[in-house]
């Protein structure tokens, strides 16, 4: 759709904005030929009528050669050819017209004075149909833009759906089975200790089911999701492990994606204290600074661990993104390795309760 | 071996959770004709106890610390019966690749139990078909494809190295063995040089000569030596010899 000619508003518009060029061409002329004002006037507006159609095909050029796949030069050899013919034809009628209104001895001698501003008229000529070529190809620039913004807008929805269906997929299926598989020990030797299990086990996956559904939960239903998961890994590592939380109290009450923080504490279990013979640790600090929620999730690892034969650092992955399509530059995200310690520091902005955001 | 039947056999169960390791022994307290001669917790204690006690059948899981299951038979001269029981599905293909006997997925009944032993049984009645495949050569090809060795675990009776890939300078076949050099150590490993060959990355190892393999970032330079054949100098003075086709081999790495 051409910009101008598909609106009959933009186009009267447009035509409005070739008046005052039409006078300043009369200007021109009557200075440099010697015209008359009324020679110049009746001659300049009709051309620049015209022209401003000849001016309007730009348009289609520029959208067959788009700025971004040719060449400078390629661009400006057309476009400059397209001018100089559209201009010579222009200086033609211009002409023509004076002819016709030589032989209707309106304007007696106007030909002889009309060759005297010919070089004025080209020059013109060339210079509003390049105008109009940049003109265009800002539209098309302004067209494109937008198009990208609507894509990102797109794929951040998009991404928002994959958290969504991320969520629900989280409960890692080896820890499900693993843990059935301690409760079944449990069945024969501590019936009582089973019956924990199962009951704990059931907390944290109708816990876990349950926020799938929120855009976000306080930190301190995060900690009791973590605390339901590390009771059932208790009872499966024994003494193979020690939590340590240090949380400000302020923290507990910011709002942060749901099931954020479980992953990283999994994680721990999965690539850290379960490599460990004689056991390992896991760290939580959470805290708020400068208008920012800092989180750091730490643990022990064994760097000379077996590598795991399949794909792992999905749960970081999932974790990284989600920050990302949530909040974009305004949360952080940082994995570190340092000896035999594992860490990941989040920070994000720190929206809740205690705080008007 | 032919006198299985009188005996009875002799079982291990490797599981780094305790609770894990008592469901196998639950399920085994029926049967009078198999005795556990032991548990371990981790990779390591694994290949001791395995080495010195060479049982009759194992119960395998494949994620422990230190060495993973399929690392253990790796290091392990299996006559034995291996039954993997694990949490994960994924390494089923793998495990009967290097022939196990089966693959319990955790939680399991008594009847998968059952049958789980009816066929370690089978298996050990039967000239045990794994004794004619080396069990090295099987648990490396059976890594996944795209997917390098990133360590090396050895033997040596029945202490365990691990050898970082980054630290190995040279490997050399010698007969059924590899010599892999390390720190100017060599540690001897029972596998084909070529399952070697296919396990490391081809960009960080190559196959200079028919017997040696090596680590490309070690070699200063290369220098004729003889008629047709050069040879590779090391960073640590070691001159390895190079085949034509391992001079073709190495031209081709160095020019790209």
């Amino acid at each position: 759709m051409h910009p101008i000619l598909s609106r009959l508003s933009r186009l009267a518009l447009y035509l409005l904005a070739w008046i005052p060029l039409a006078a300043l061409l009369a200007y021109l002329m009557a200075a440099t030929g010697g015209l008359t004002a009324r020679q110049a006037i009746s001659l300049s507006f009709p051309l620049c009528f015209l022209y401003a159609f000849v001016c309007l095909s730009a348009w289609y050029s520029c959208r067959a050669i788009p700025s971004g796949r040719s060449t400078i030069g390629k661009l400006l050899e057309v476009h400059i050819a397209a001018a100089l013919v559209a201009s010579g034809l222009w200086i033609l009628c211009a002409e023509l017209l004076a002819y016709i209104f030589n032989g209707m001895s309106l304007y007696p001698g106007l030909t002889g004075r009309l060759s005297r501003t010919l070089p004025i008229l080209f020059a013109a000529g060339v210079i509003l149909y390049l105008f109009s070529v940049s003109f265009y190809y800002l539209l098309l620039a302004l067209e494109a833009s937008q198009t990208a913004e609507a894509q990102a807008i797109e794929a951040r929805v998009l991404a928002r759906d994959a958290e969504l269906r991320a969520l629900k997929a989280q409960v890692n299926p080896h820890f499900l089975f693993n843990s059935l598989n301690s409760i079944s020990a449990l069945t024969t030797s501590d019936p009582a200790k089973a019956r924990e299990m199962c009951i704990l086990l059931g907390d944290f996956l109708r816990r876990t089911l349950g926020l799938g559904e929120k855009s976000t939960i306080p930190l301190a239903e995060e900690m009791s999701l973590i605390h339901a998961f590390l009771a059932v890994e208790k009872i499966r590592f024994g003494a193979r492990f020690n939590m340590e939380e240090n949380i400000a109290e302020e923290a507990l009450k910011m709002n942060i994606p749901p099931l954020l923080l479980q992953p990283l504490v999994e994680n721990a279990f999965t690539h850290g204290i379960s490599n460990l013979i004689d056991g390992g640790w896991v760290r939580l600090d959470a805290r708020c600074q400068n208008g920012a929620l800092s989180i750091l999730v730490e643990n022990s690892f064994d760097p000379e661990a077996p590598p795991r034969r399949q794909k792992n650092g999905m749960g970081l992955l999932n974790v990284r993104q989600r920050l990302e399509a949530r909040y974009g530059d305004r949360a952080t995200f940082n994995v570190r390795t340092e000896g035999d310690r594992f860490s990941v520091a989040i920070t994000l902005p720190a929206e809740g309760e205690g705080r008007a955001t | 071996m032919s006198s299985r039947n009188d005996t009875k056999i002799r079982a291990v169960i490797v599981d780094d959770e305790s609770l894990a390791r008592q469901v196998v022994r639950e399920h085994l307290a029926p049967h009078q004709e198999i005795e556990i001669i032991g548990e371990c917790a981790n990779g390591f204690e694994a290949v001791k106890l395995i080495t010195e006690q060479k049982p009759d059948l194992i119960f395998l899981d494949i994620q422990m610390p230190k060495l993973d299951g399929f690392e253990v038979l790796e290091l392990i001269d299996t006559g034995s019966a291996i039954v993997f029981v694990t949490a994960h599905d994924t390494y089923a293909i793998r495990a009967f690749e290097v022939h196990a006997v089966d693959y319990l997925l955790k939680p399991f009944g008594a009847e998968r139990f059952e049958a789980a032993l009816d066929r370690a049984r089978e298996r050990l009645n039967a000239n045990s078909p794994t004794a004619a495949v080396p069990a090295t050569e099987l648990a490396a090809t059976a890594r996944p494809p795209a997917q390098y060795l990133e360590r090396i675990p050895v033997r040596d009776g029945a202490q365990v190295f691990i050898i970082p890939v980054s630290k190995l300078d040279f490997a050399e076949a010698q007969d059924d063995y590899v010599a892999l050099s390390t720190e100017g150590k060599k540690h001897l490993k029972q596998q084909p040089i070529s399952s070697l060959e296919a396990a490391l990355d081809p960009s960080r190892f190559l196959r200079i000569h028919r017997s040696y393999i090596v680590n490309l970032e070690r070699v200063v330079k290369v220098e004729p030596y003889g008629k047709d054949t050069h040879v590779a100098v090391l960073r640590n003075g070691v001159q390895l010899p190079v085949s034509r086709a391992g001079y073709a081999r190495l031209r081709a790495f160095l020019e790209r």
